[in-house]
């Protein structure tokens, strides 16, 4: 035995134990959700923001107690949350997810633990004129994105005649019901009932729309830990402490009793352990056959929003660029700040204060918004780009329109001006195509352009692969064309030699 | 081509009268003196940095100075900041400007360039305007470039291209920034020619060279440019002959070398 050997030998002696006592201390369950969604779901504790409250924190200790695992949470996007269980960022999320799109997207379910109504909230002044969705033929009714109810109101929509209007989270659509851009909002009375106590000026209508279930979600193969946590469910529904939980945050009603009555004498019939159901390939393809028209039309809206929003990105950066080089310095410096600050902010931020920050003072109706949005904030970028484009034509250039007694206005006009123009196209296009790609963010505005449509058409087949490649071969089909007429241009147009 | 005002032959076109011009702390031109009578070509010579090309300018209205007066033809510059584009229309009816380096505007052919300013600034039809732009680059011998871009001539082109251009507006006096600059000598005497035809028609010619030769053969007038003053002038043959400034001497000594 070589000393080398020996002495790994011993070290593997004095390892073994620590690595036995480690095996014995179990791993943390780490759960996920989105906090923005808010109370009563989780959120942060208004007395100790870093920690947070709600029902879904109450089940997530509840689960990880009877599992004899510590909790700990993961912030996750809501829209992102299938898809964060499948890369294994955390292994279980308790986010008021719904039974019935948990199924469609493929994955694996837990027992429900509370059943919820869909009902309609209005503006207290219309509660009696809109009591139900037949009431509200010719308007629009916000719901949260890929949800029951989102489905519910899509269903509707050619019955009823009614728009519905898709957003990203479930405050927005109460905020813009009592703005007036929508006249109701379809959703859980678990959030209606919040925003009903938090506003006072909306109305949940008594009528159930429809009723769902809440269930914690895990990636597709990952049954052996549902099997623990629906355990851990149903025991806590037996014995009582579901409900202490729901009546500590005031949910508790009579459907819950009955709820749990039917789940636990199902699970008498049937032992657990159903595999989840999965996606065959025709499947997929009628899945690519319904989406697809949809998809095109959503590129239309990308494609339309992009061109009109450059149009305007194009005419007030000349005009802001033309006034940084000519203009008096009150003017220049009133520019300049516009400028930095539409730079120096994050896009996003612009949308949202255009949209609901403004609200008060003027509703811009929410592609209106997405267009105003878009072209100012990329007219400062274009500004910056014609200011120099303006710059680089040379002085001798100037000087001769000048000796040839043509006006200032004259010289940019005939001169200068289109010389710019030619300096600036390579970059313009560039901003062209980041346009067409940022006009994505406008879906936090209610517009279902590409992306957003992308988006849904993923959550609903609970997979990117597909759409993803779909929305990238649009995206490419709309932006290759234009960068291919840009270099042609260019050439044409070449920046002439000394 | 269409003569200039010949009737006062002789009498004095463009006055430069004790022109001063500082830029931060240093005076480029102080008390420069000149006359260019109608029908002259006149040549500044001087060493590299003397102020040729800033007298060009000045009479071009295209640099404010200090001190003094620039007369052309009944338009008057004063010292103070440039004056505005249409107090300074009659003197730019009166003056066309070469430049050195041609600045033709380079995104239009050659023939635009020609037309541009006759259809905007003297509000000549268009088709008239490239008629006449036309006859003008074919009589300066660039005819056939006519719808080439300024990128796609040669130098010698480029100048017969930026002459016809300042021609177009039918100015009494042209003003050329080192024309001889960057031609071959057979090039040269071809310009020399075509000068020669614009004095001859009644055109006054102020130009700024190092060629002494050109001067020699092509020149009315000489003035030697030295210390922000005209040091000598003369009719050529005489003052590049016999210089008695040290200027003008080096001058012609570094072309020597």
């Amino acid at each position: 035995m070589t000393r080398a050997t020996r002495f790994g030998l011993i070290a593997l002696l004095l390892v073994t134990p620590a690595r036995q006592v480690w095996a014995q201390i179990p791993s943390p369950l780490v759960w996920g959700c989105d906090p923005e969604g808010g109370a009563p779901y989780v959120e942060a504790d208004s007395a100790d923001p870093s920690s947070l409250v709600g029902f879904e924190v109450d089940i997530a200790n509840l689960v990880a107690a009877h599992l004899h695992r510590q909790p700990r949470f993961t912030f996750v996007a809501f829209s992102s949350i299938n898809q964060s269980l499948r890369r294994g960022d955390f292994e279980v999320s308790f986010c008021g997810l719904e039974e019935i799109t948990a199924r469609r997207t493929g994955m694996t379910a837990t027992i429900p633990y509370y059943q919820f109504r869909v009902v309609l909230t209005v503006r207290a002044a219309d509660k009696d004129r809109f009591r139900s969705l037949a009431d509200l033929r010719g308007r629009s009714v916000a719901t949260l994105a890929a949800t029951q109810s989102f489905e519910l109101l899509k269903r509707a929509e050619p019955t009823y005649g009614i728009t519905a209007v898709s957003y990203e989270d479930d405050v927005h659509p109460y905020e813009d019901l009592v703005l007036g851009r929508v006249d109701a909002v379809v959703l859980d009375n678990v959030v209606a009932g919040r925003e009903q106590l938090r506003r006072g000026d909306v109305v949940a209508q008594p009528a159930v729309l429809e009723v769902g279930y809440y269930v914690g979600i895990l990636a597709p193969a990952n049954t052996a830990l549902r099997d623990q946590i629906d355990g851990a469910l149903l025991a806590a529904m037996k014995d009582g402490r579901l409900e202490v939980i729901f009546r500590k945050w005031g949910l508790w009603n009579d459907d819950q009793p009955a709820l749990y009555a039917r789940v636990l004498a199902e699970r008498q019939m049937a032992p657990p352990g159903q595999a989840p159901q999965t996606r065959t390939s025709e499947g997929w393809q009628q899945a690519v056959r319904n989406y697809l028209p949809m998809l095109l039309t959503a590129s239309v809206v990308t494609i339309g929003l992009s061109c009109a929003s450059m149009a305007l990105a194009v005419a007030v950066g000349i005009l802001v660029a033309t006034g940084r080089v000519y203009g008096r310095w009150p003017l220049r410096l009133a520019l300049q700040a516009y400028v930095e600050l539409t730079r120096g902010t994050p896009i996003l931020l612009q949308l949202f204060v255009l949209y609901y920050g403004l609200a008060s003072v003027i509703r811009l109706p929410a592609m209106f918004a997405a267009f105003l949005g878009l072209g100012l904030n990329y007219a400062a970028y274009e500004s910056e780009i014609y200011r120099a484009a303006l710059e680089a034509v040379s002085k001798g250039q100037l000087e001769a329109a000048r000796t040839l007694g043509l006006s200032e206005r004259q010289v940019l006009q005939l001169v200068r001006g289109p010389q710019a123009f030619r300096l600036a196209l390579a970059p313009m296009t560039n901003d062209f195509v980041a346009l067409l790609k940022d006009s994505s963010l406008v879906s936090v505005l209610t517009v279902v352009e590409l992306t957003k449509q992308t988006q849904i058409f993923a959550t609903n087949l609970g997979s990117w692969v597909v759409p993803g490649a779909l929305c990238a071969a649009l995206y490419l089909a709309m932006s290759l064309p234009l960068a291919r007429l840009a270099g042609r241009l260019e050439q044409r147009w070449k920046a002439p030699t000394a | 081509m269409e003569g200039a005002d010949g009737m006062n032959e002789g009498t004095p076109l463009l006055g430069v009268d004790d022109l001063c011009l500082r830029r931060g702390a240093r005076e480029v031109l102080c008390g420069v003196m000149l006359q260019v009578r109608r029908g002259e070509l006149v040549a500044l010579m001087g060493l590299s940095g003397a102020g040729k090309s800033t007298v060009l300018r000045a009479v071009a209205a295209l640099e404010p100075f200090d001190r003094g007066a620039i007369t052309v033809g009944d338009a008057r510059l004063v010292p103070g900041p440039l004056p505005s584009v249409s107090a300074l229309q009659p003197l730019r009816a009166q003056v066309g400007m070469v430049f050195q380096h041609h600045s033709l505007f380079e995104h239009l052919s050659a023939v635009n360039n020609v037309w541009l300013a006759p259809v905007h600034v003297q509000r000549v039809p268009q088709p008239e305007a490239e008629r006449r732009a036309l006859a003008l680059l074919e009589e300066l011998g660039v005819g056939h470039r006519a719808r080439a871009l300024p990128r796609e001539i040669s130098g010698g082109e480029a100048q017969r291209v930026a002459i016809a251009r300042a021609l177009a507006m039918d100015p009494p006096l042209l003003l050329m920034d080192e024309p001889t600059a960057s031609l071959d000598p057979a090039r040269r005497d071809e310009l020399g020619e075509t000068l020669r035809e614009l004095t001859a028609s009644g055109r006054t010619l102020l130009l700024t060279t190092h060629d002494d030769d050109f001067v020699r053969d092509y020149a009315d007038r000489v003035a030697v440019l030295a210390d922000g003053v005209v040091v000598e002038e003369g009719a050529p043959r005489q003052v590049l002959a016999q210089p008695t400034h040290p200027a003008t001497i080096r001058l012609l000594q570094k072309k020597a070398q």
